[in-house]
């Protein structure tokens, strides 16, 4: 078989399935139960280090209690 | 060491500019060896200077630096670009404006790739560069990666578009829509492309942040597929090393189908993914509350991703594209509807609860209507690439209408909110200089936008009523000059539009410079001082 048909009957088949088989998964994983309180976290990472990195905070205590 | 690296590489990097001057076989091919030899010239001179200088400290804290000079070349272009393209929608409605001391310089044809590259690759492109740089420090935690890597990508890009732009005027191109400059122009942008990566990904994986914020989910996106659609498309063969003519990989149906998958996809990730990358920072900070919904962001980018890259053969309808092709297209560009509906939702929604903030704060304002112009495009895009509403719409200004109203109404506004928000915090100004030149901007742009999109609508329109008119025998009615004087009241308006939407950018430019200059400095210690 020549490798235009070869890749195109991969294509249509096993490598679509795939990429569908993907995107579902990632839309049950957004929506997985108990990830809830874990999204609200991340919604609010543009809210924590407006000035400086987190790495400047003076000790580690404080860079762990802003995450 | 990488200090004599450096300085051997500009030296070389001169000396080749200075044989390529020499030997070069067209004048834009010339042109640019000069500029380059300038640059490297310039830059050896500078570094030799400096050589053997001790080291200051490494710097802590954000590295603000290429997001403010990003922010001023955004500002700048956005008007050069504007301006280009408000003078060539003249020359369209008065001919005379194609001078003729100027013939082959200034006439439409080569001011025309100069307006659309003006306006997408350096006011977009700045804006985001300037954007992604500050919002990928601020949601990982984390200063730039790579050092003084930021500042090549900066003047690497903005060099890009110097040997662009000149070379557009003195007739450099591969008539590639677009993807216009010539192969030397596409390595160097290759080179800038794969640095600008380096340092977002870098950014990325020593955040501090444990998860990856969705807005540097589209600007890496972003980053990516460009450069994949950026080297496919530029596959070319330079004719000779010493001149700027290349000749196309790929041949005819090919050729068409790999310039619309790397067309449409540039509208796709750099108009779309890379900008709604500022939606979902700039919209929450601005309006001071998180996403309208995570969940839903996290779909619409994955959705996004998934169908935008099919959607290109819809803009080669009619063609000698095969007939299944041409269906794909355009039935996953009526199912990106649904994502790019997602994603307004999202964004509008994030202003639940605090909807007065339209009406007392200009700058959401703006953000606002640019999402909403996000929503009309995205459905108008889609409506436009079934075929039995394309075989009207194709090849008239109904096209050039449609893009224009995602252009100026989604990427402009967008890119205008998140300068407002970005100078006064990048200059430490306590507020912008003033409120009411924004709401100023904000009425010249919308009324521009309308005044252009209602004028392209009516013209695209009529010309194509017109194109297909037969009469009794079967006859075209029309000729195509008919359609060009039917159409001029419409193009002295869309004229018209242009200029309000350039003034609204002239204030723009007025506020931010009176901003850094004259608006009072933030009280606490500037965030930009290194920490202890």
């Amino acid at each position: 078989m020549e490798t235009y048909s070869l890749l195109r009957e991969f294509a249509d088949s096993w490598f679509l399935l795939v990429l569908f088989a993907f995107f579902i998964g990632t839309v049950i994983w957004a929506f997985r139960p108990g990830s809830g309180p874990i999204h609200r976290d991340s919604a609010e990472i543009p809210f924590r280090h407006e000035d400086r990195p987190a790495s400047d905070l003076e000790d580690g205590a404080a860079a762990k209690e802003a995450r | 060491m990488w200090d004599y690296i450096k300085l051997a590489l500009l030296g070389v990097i001169a000396i080749l500019a200075a044989i390529a001057t020499n030997f070069a076989r067209d004048l834009a091919y010339q042109v640019h060896a000069i500029i380059v030899l300038a640059v490297a010239g310039g830059l050896f001179v500078w570094y030799l200077r400096r050589i053997g200088e001790p080291k200051p400290a490494p710097e802590t804290g954000y590295m603000d630096g290429p997001v403010r000079a990003a922010v001023i070349a955004t500002a700048f272009w956005g008007v050069v670009g504007f301006l280009a393209g408000t003078f060539i929608a003249f020359q369209l409605a008065f001919p005379q404006l194609n001078f003729e001391w100027a013939q082959g310089y200034l006439n439409f044809g080569r001011l025309r790739p100069l307006h659309t590259s003006a306006v997408i690759f350096a006011f977009g492109g700045s804006a985001l560069l300037a954007t992604s740089f500050y919002v990928v420090q601020r949601t990982s935690a984390a200063r730039l990666w790579g050092g003084n890597a930021a500042w090549f990508v900066f003047w690497g890009y903005q060099l890009f578009i110097v040997l662009a732009a000149t070379g557009y005027l003195l007739g450099s191109t591969q008539s590639k829509e677009y993807a216009e400059p010539e192969w030397y122009v596409d390595w160097w942008l290759t080179i800038v492309w794969v640095v600008y990566l380096a340092v977002f990904l870098g950014t990325i994986m020593k955040r501090k942040e444990p998860h990856i914020y969705v807005a540097n989910w589209f600007y890496l996106s972003f980053i990516v597929t460009v450069a994949m659609l950026h080297v496919v498309n530029n596959l070319s063969i330079p004719v000779s090393i010493w001149g700027s003519k290349s000749v196309q990989v790929f041949a005819g149906v090919q050729d068409a189908m790999t310039q619309w998958w790397y067309g449409h996809n540039a509208v796709g990730f750099f108009l779309t993914a890379g900008f709604l990358g500022m939606m979902y920072y700039f919209v929450p900070k601005q309006a001071e509350r998180p996403v309208y919904s995570y969940k839903l962001s996290i779909v619409h980018f994955w959705a996004l991703i998934f169908l935008y890259i099919w959607a290109g053969p819809h803009h080669l309808h009619y063609t000698a594209l095969p007939e299944w092709a041409s269906t794909l297209g355009m039935v996953f560009s009526v199912i990106l509807w649904m994502p790019s509906w997602g994603g307004m939702i999202n964004g509008l929604m994030t202003l639940s609860g605090a909807w007065d903030k339209i009406r007392t704060d200009p700058i959401i304002r703006m953000m606002v209507i640019s999402i909403g112009f996000y929503g009309m495009s995205t459905f108008e895009g889609p409506m436009m690439s079934i075929k039995a509403v394309n075989s009207l719409s194709h090849y008239t200004d109904w096209t050039i209408g449609h893009v224009h109203s995602g252009a100026l109404g989604w990427n402009g506004m967008i890119t205008f909110g998140a300068l407002y928000f970005l100078v006064p915090r990048l200059w430490n100004r306590e507020r912008l200089y003033s409120m009411s030149l924004v709401n100023w901007h904000f009425w010249l742009a919308t009324i521009g936008i309308v005044l252009y999109a209602a004028s392209m609508w009516v013209t695209g329109i009529m010309e194509g009523l017109m194109w297909r008119e037969v009469d009794a025998q079967g006859f075209l009615v029309n000729s195509f000059a008919d359609t060009v004087a039917a159409k001029f009241p419409m193009y002295v308006v869309r004229g018209l539009g242009g200029v309000l939407y350039l003034t609204g950018a002239l204030i723009m430019a007025y506020n931010l410079w009176m901003t850094v200059r004259r608006s009072p400095a933030k009280a606490e210690a500037p965030a930009m001082a290194p920490a202890e």
